[in-house]
């Protein structure tokens, strides 16, 4: 089976698991001188993840918020992931899926932070630049059929004004005042919308207060309904006035009725 | 492991804990793009929905792309493509730009765009591009693409996910396709504009992919305007 | 002409601690017609005097834009110039691309000058024989920078460079306070009158023997055409012109060879390195 033979729901399941095929051919995983499956089958899949991200724009900066949870598979594996980042005094990144992809990233990025503070010139990343690298980067990766299975807000200011933008593996980028990623993008991105559309309809943006309790809405609606989420997660602001990490909030879940129910 | 044999037997002895994904480079983000040219003018739209599946990614992504005073490519189809090739097209027109000391005019960007689509013939950019500007005379012109740079210069063109939709009333309002005892005569300006939202409004009936607003470039000789027009949002 | 036997290649030192061949190059600069560079808070301008190599031909291009951001004027060998300024090109497509931003003109000249560096520590290479003045625009203002074949590079107020361009450092450097706070208009005339003063007696600046580009705050990268030059032209004309002859500094003329009767000796070029 290992030379090539596909399996189809038909045959009998493999006589044993991990391991090489009885009778098969072994090859090293990863080997490039394997065999391919159908020809073509190159990229790796996630196997510790992060879940959504969520991030709005308020009135002078953006908030970003994520759960502290690195999944494997439905494992909830690590329970102390930061999946939120400051890269510098006017950028941050924050990234669901993959972290082993993200972190080889992240090295890559730090390493380009560095460099240019060694330069000393006054002139740092700002957050389109990021956005604008990552993309690229993604989208190389992706051409190559090598894509880094990753998920990224960017927010931060850029040259005075707040900014939000993502990028998906593919390198599909977009910005906008409100994203959500995985799971918030079907949960969490309708109640921001809704939220951004009263601020708007008020003539004002959205204080940086009321930016945080929304996104402390939407984390707890997500608790409750993504099966990969977590109830611990930390909330960032970056604003005019500086980054704050406003710590590791816990959802407010209510288990009073739960004895209640009965029946399974 | 599910009960399903994973037929990429390769992956068997595989970390339980992991799910094989299926990976696409492609995805269809949809959008539409239409243009018409005129005796002294080209209008470019396209509607500024961003999706992917039954997710609207944003509201508000232009997929109008200016090149030049005189030129605007509208694309759709595979945003990451989109993103790619006019990044790569920017940075070929400054280069033109500084070897010639002049802007390229609309012609030989058309003809540039088709050349680099072919490049990519077999791993091709999947984005549906419709290039309008004004032409050496200043004349209104369009030219429309498949992905692999097959390209065509016409008067009127509607491409993207709505394009099958919007192309037969362009035809037929501004082509004056089947119809008979009329008089064949250049569009003004207003009437392109009338039927060019009349078209946006239907397609967003019944296309998914289309709809939020719409963005309207008119390109004359004294210069781009710019025009929004509100689509349905569901 | 000026051998001696330190001078084979760009890799030999003098006893002095010269590098002769590298010094020669920085005589190419003052072979080149003269070009003025200049900033207030807000912009910052190059002008040009433009050469043309018979009177067939058409005055040689001296000002050419780099990026939206960017453009350099050239002193010197303009077949160098060229490749150097295809470098600079590039270098900003590239930083767009990858970054979506326009490269920061003291990165850009840290590149360049990397790039120049190389030419002067190698045996098989000859330094770049041109000195440019770069004129940008950025998040931290307007710049002026000077550049010169022996790679070193300089961040300016004004500069002046190519053939007899003392007299306009002269110029600038009494007129400096006023380049500050004074309007673009202004700050072109002081150009102008800068670059004037590097011409012989006969010659008058005019339309066709003029350049002037000018970036900055709001401004894109632009060469002005021959009616704008014109209107600045006529800004400054019947100024009476700086009456001395300009002073025959180092610049006047090439090197001057050694005197006979003191055997091999050091030509005393103008200032290559920082060392002295």
């Amino acid at each position: 089976m290992a030379c090539g033979t596909p399996h189809d729901m038909f045959s009998a399941n493999p006589l044993w698991h991990n391991g090489p095929i009885p009778g098969g051919f072994y090859n090293f995983p990863g080997s490039k001188t394997a065999p391919l499956y159908s020809g073509a089958q190159r990229f790796h899949t996630p196997v510790t993840t992060g879940t959504s991200v969520l991030a709005i724009k308020c009135d002078g900066g953006v908030v970003i918020a994520a759960d502290i949870l690195g999944s494997y598979g439905s494992l909830a594996r690590f329970r102390d992931l930061h999946r939120v980042h400051k890269i510098n005094e006017n950028t941050v990144l924050g990234v669901s899926g993959d972290y082993a992809d993200f972190q080889h990233l992240q090295q890559i990025i730090e390493q380009k932070v560095i460099s240019e503070q060694c330069l000393d010139d006054g002139f740092a990343l700002k957050p389109r630049s990021l956005l604008c690298w990552l993309t690229r980067h993604l989208y190389y990766r992706r051409s190559r059929y090598d894509p880094l299975w990753t998920n990224f807000i960017v927010g931060g200011i850029q040259d005075g004004q707040p900014f939000l933008g993502t990028v998906d593996k593919l390198g599909t980028a977009y910005e906008d005042d409100h994203i959500a990623t995985g799971y918030g993008a079907y949960i969490a991105l309708p109640v921001m919308r809704d939220e951004l559309a009263k601020a708007k309809q008020s003539g004002q943006p959205i204080s940086k207060e009321d930016a945080c309790k929304v996104l402390e809405r939407c984390m707890t609606v997500l608790f409750f309904r993504d099966a990969r989420s977590f109830p611990k997660y930390e909330m960032i602001t970056l604003t005019e006035e500086g980054y704050e990490h406003h710590g590791t909030k816990t959802v407010k879940a209510n288990w009073e009725i739960a004895h209640m129910v009965k029946g399974y | 492991m599910s009960s399903v044999v994973d037929p990429f037997n390769k992956f068997s002895y595989m970390e339980s804990g992991s799910q094989r994904q299926h990976f696409s480079p492609y995805a269809d983000n949809g959008g539409s793009v239409v243009a018409i040219a005129g005796e002294d003018y080209a209008i470019i739209a396209a509607d500024t929905r961003l999706s992917s599946g039954f997710s609207i990614y944003t509201r508000e992504q232009s997929k109008l792309f200016q090149l030049s005073e005189k030129t605007i490519l509208g694309c759709s189809g595979c945003w990451c493509d989109t993103l790619t090739l006019t990044r790569v097209l920017d940075a070929r027109m400054q280069m033109y730009y500084h070897e010639h000391q002049k802007l390229m005019e609309t012609p030989a960007v058309a003809q540039m765009l088709s050349t680099m689509l072919y490049y990519k013939r077999f791993f091709p950019y999947y984005v549906s591009n419709i290039l309008a500007g004004l032409d050496g005379e200043g004349k209104g012109c369009v030219y429309s693409y498949d992905p692999i740079g097959h390209c065509e210069k016409s008067y009127f063109r509607a491409g993207g996910s709505a394009g099958a939709l919007l192309q037969p009333l362009l035809d037929n309002q501004i082509g004056f396709h089947n119809m008979e005892k009329v008089t064949v005569a250049p569009v003004p300006v207003e009437k392109a504009l009338a039927i060019l939202k009349d078209g946006f409004i239907s397609a967003a009936e019944r296309d998914i992919y289309t709809g939020d607003s719409i963005l309207i470039k008119i390109i004359t000789k004294d210069g781009i305007k710019d025009e929004s027009f509100q689509l349905r949002k569901d | 002409m000026f051998r001696n036997q330190y001078d084979s290649d760009v890799t030999v030192w003098s006893p002095q601690g010269r590098l002769h061949q590298v010094e020669y190059a920085m005589e190419a600069v003052k072979l080149g017609s003269a070009t003025v560079g200049l900033k207030n808070k807000t912009h910052a301008v190059l002008i040009a005097l433009k050469r043309a190599a018979s009177e067939l031909s058409a005055h040689q291009k001296k000002i050419i834009p780099i990026d939206t951001h960017i453009g350099v004027s050239i002193a010197g060998l303009t077949a160098d110039a060229r490749i150097l300024s295809r470098y600079m090109k590039t270098e900003c497509l590239n930083y767009k691309y990858s970054h979506d931003a326009l490269l920061p003109v003291s990165r850009l000249i840290a590149t360049l000058g990397n790039k120049m560096q190389v030419c002067t520590q190698r045996y098989d290479r000859r330094p770049y024989g041109v000195g440019l003045l770069v004129a940008g625009y950025d998040d931290q203002g307007p710049h002026i920078y000077q550049t010169c074949p022996s790679a070193n590079f300089f961040d300016c107020k004004a500069m002046a460079i190519g053939a007899r361009s003392q007299s306009a450092r002269t110029y600038l450097e009494k007129h400096l306070d006023e380049f500050p706070n004074s309007e673009t208009d202004e700050l072109i005339k002081h150009g102008l009158r800068a670059l004037r003063d590097t011409l012989p007696n006969e010659v008058e600046l005019n339309t066709k023997n003029v350049s002037i580009s000018l970036v900055g705050k709001g401004t894109l990268f632009s060469v002005f055409d021959e009616d704008t030059l014109a209107r600045y032209l006529a800004m400054i004309e019947g100024e009476e012109k700086r009456s001395s002859q300009p002073e025959s500094g180092g610049d006047a003329a090439p090197l001057q060879p050694p005197e006979e009767d003191s055997g091999p000796q050091d030509p005393q070029p103008a200032t290559a390195m920082e060392t002295e």
